[in-house]
């Protein structure tokens, strides 16, 4: 056995999952290890959503193994994956506009004293800590509605919630898709940080611009299979193009479409 | 007009705001849209100036104590139609279901040798609003049909309940004496005094808590200044409403209700994670529904809640009237109370509106529906001038949304 250090986060070992026919993700290996920001690419229908919500317990895997901390693990439900500090953010953030940042961030595990009361001072004070520390000083006011914050600010809120309950490892789906330049960069920066924070980062974007400013390693994802893995440092963009449209599968499914293709 | 508007803005350094700056953050609101209770009080001051320019009858003593009277059935069924408009639903059948409990209670306590003890009548009436409540919201969420179909079917079948309990009586005479006093006695000119002081000291002392809290938090804090004028604001009209009333016969025991109604559900949808939880399924049901928040049980609670205050809004009016009849729990009772929170500000799109909300948009509609009553019109007038009273307020609303999607606060 290795040390905790470099046993990774979390581990698959040939996870496979379908729908009826659909062959979603087939005997997929994939690892993550702490303070490691992990990018998950592929094509559409290459089985990224799939594998994430396979992880945060939406979907259960039908076979292949899942370690957490090199101990095998079983995810049943989304309060399975919670409970070993996995957090996921969504495209749509799932913020309530009409709550203000602090109400955000607590919402559904609000903090209360002993005469069951919301204890808005603790929140606030405890929400304003996070997003320091996450380095997220744009917004004027935490009592702020989140209607009022630019997308880049719901971004960093919709993270610093997800890192604000002991999380292990934060899945990020596409949190750059629908920002511009400056708020790209913002919400980039704050991942950089989640990763030197020692979390576990896994980020899934089409942007492979945003990748390779940010990420450590690169997975690729076609068919349901893994095709390729690289480290940024020792691969380019052309080479994960390539991999995420011709990658080479041990298994194709549905071979004659592809033929006709 | 949202609600957080009345939550105090912090800053983001743990610094006690200037009153200067204090100042301009509420200027800036207002003009990206946050009116938060200001045209409603700009409306009632209007209100007042025209009818007491066509009738000086309108702002007398005794007409301000009837004002309280009239408008306290109206404002508790409003408080908890409020809680369907929260989550983004309605719930027509408010008008019957409170003719029901206000029937319930009369049958109940006929004095024909085998009524009731009072307060036993009185539960069984709120027991079966509970029910009623809870009978919408199963159907709503279970089932899964539009509130406003669930609630239009109520209107139609409480309504038939109403006419059903009744019978051939026709009319029904209240003669119980404590159901009665709630509309018809008025609390001793010492004791309301007694109770002014009591609530303004409890505000004071809840506001101070506050502020020594979150200094220790290191926490930003409105200017004390702000919080000076915030209590001295309550006492000021606290005091002219005691003094005013007291010129007459007092404050009516259901007036007293009404501001114990307020207190008490305010407090559960800014302080408890129950109220939190109604905002939040308003606002985005599917984020409050990952936020592992049982969306459908928050749902029956907010429709049983509704009926219940429909069914004590009924008691409250047949108290008045002294009487049901058939007609009881039509008319004004069907629409005035979601009027009244439209036009105090609550979004029927849901995630926005307070109990104050409300409250002032009740004491708006029996305000204009009083003093066209002093002018001598007929209901006909009435109905068209409220209709036109509840467009206006609509549309202001609306107006000043736009402002908010300019500034970005939709």
């Amino acid at each position: 056995m290795t040390t905790q250090s470099d046993t990774p986060l979390l581990e698959l070992h040939g996870v496979s999952k379908s729908f009826g026919a659909v062959q979603a993700l087939f005997e997929v290996d994939f690892h993550v290890s702490r303070g490691e920001i992990m990018a998950l690419v592929g094509d559409n229908g290459a089985g990224k959503s799939t594998l994430i919500k396979c992880i945060a317990g939406i979907h259960p895997f039908d076979s292949g193994e899942i370690r957490f901390e090199g101990e095998p693990v079983h995810i049943h439900g989304p309060k399975d994956s919670a409970r070993l500090g996995v957090e996921v953010v969504y495209q749509d953030l799932a913020l309530c506009d009409n709550l203000d940042v602090v109400q955000n961030m607590y919402l559904g595990r609000e903090q209360v004293d002993g005469a069951r009361r919301l204890n808005e001072t603790a929140m606030e004070a405890k929400a304003q800590e996070t997003l320091r520390g996450l380095s997220v000083t744009s917004m004027s006011s935490v009592r702020q509605t989140v209607a009022g914050l630019s997308g880049g600010q719901r971004q960093s809120v919709a993270v610093a919630k997800a890192v604000m309950w002991n999380s292990k490892l934060v899945i990020l789906d596409e949190p750059t898709a629908a920002l511009g330049v400056a708020q790209t960069r913002q919400v980039l920066e704050l991942v950089k940080r989640l990763g030197e924070q020692g979390l576990a980062v896994i980020l899934i974007s089409h942007n492979l611009h945003d990748i390779f400013e940010v990420a450590d390693s690169i997975t690729v994802l076609r068919l349901g299979q893994n095709v390729a893995a690289y480290k940024r440092s020792e691969t380019n963009q052309q080479q994960v193009v390539e991999a995420i449209t011709a990658g080479k599968l041990s298994k194709v499914p549905g071979q004659q479409q592809e033929a006709i293709a | 007009m949202s609600t957080v508007a009345e939550q105090p803005p912090a800053p983001a350094a743990p610094a006690r705001e200037t009153v200067r700056a204090y100042a301009r953050r509420w200027l800036t609101d207002v003009k990206s849209g946050d009116l938060g209770s200001l045209p409603i009080i700009v409306g009632l001051i209007l209100i007042a100036i025209v009818f007491q320019t066509q009738n000086d009858r309108f702002l007398t003593a005794s007409n301000f104590v009837n004002l309280i009277v009239q408008t306290a059935p109206y404002a508790v069924i409003a408080m908890g139609v409020t809680f369907a408009l929260l989550l983004g639903e309605i719930d027509l059948s408010i008008g019957f279901v409170s003719g029901v409990g206000g029937v319930l209670v009369a049958l109940l306590l006929i004095p024909d040798g085998n009524e009731l003890p009072t307060a036993v009548a009185i539960a069984v009436a709120l027991a079966a609003g509970l029910g009623i409540g809870v009978l919408h919201g199963l159907i709503i969420t279970k089932v899964g049909v539009p509130s406003f179909v669930v609630t239009l079917a109520g209107l139609l079948a409480w309504n038939g309940v109403v006419l059903l309990l009744i019978g051939s009586r026709g009319t029904v005479i209240l003669q119980n004496d404590f159901v009665i006093g709630v509309a018809n006695d008025f609390m001793a000119p010492g004791m309301a005094w007694i109770l002014m002081v009591v609530c303004v000291a409890l505000y004071a002392g809840v506001l101070l808590v506050r502020l020594r809290n979150r200094e220790k938090a290191g926490l930003a804090n409105d200017p004390l200044v702000i919080i000076g004028l915030r209590i001295a604001g309550l006492a000021v009209v606290l005091a002219i409403v005691v003094a005013v009333a007291n010129q007459d016969r007092g404050i009516p025991y259901s007036g007293i209700l009404v501001g114990a109604l307020l207190l008490f559900w305010t407090y559960v949808l800014n302080r408890t994670r129950f109220g939190r939880h109604v905002y939040a399924v308003g606002g985005n049901q599917e984020a409050a529904r990952r936020a592992g928040i049982d969306v459908d049980r928050v749902k029956i609670a907010c429709f049983a809640i509704v009926s219940v205050m429909a069914v004590l809004g009924g008691i409250i009016l047949a108290s008045r009237l002294r009487s049901v009849d058939t007609n009881t729990g039509g008319g004004q009772a069907l629409l005035y109370p979601i009027a009244a929170a439209v036009i105090g500000g609550t979004s029927l799109f849901g995630g926005r509106g307070t109990m104050k909300a409300a409250l002032l948009g009740a004491i708006v509609m029996i305000s204009i529906d009083n003093g066209l009553g002093l002018l001598g019109l007929s209901s006909g007038t009435k109905f068209v001038v409220t209709g036109g009273v509840l467009l206006l307020a609509v549309t202001v609303d609306s107006i000043s949304r736009r402002g908010r999607v300019h500034s970005g606060r939709a």
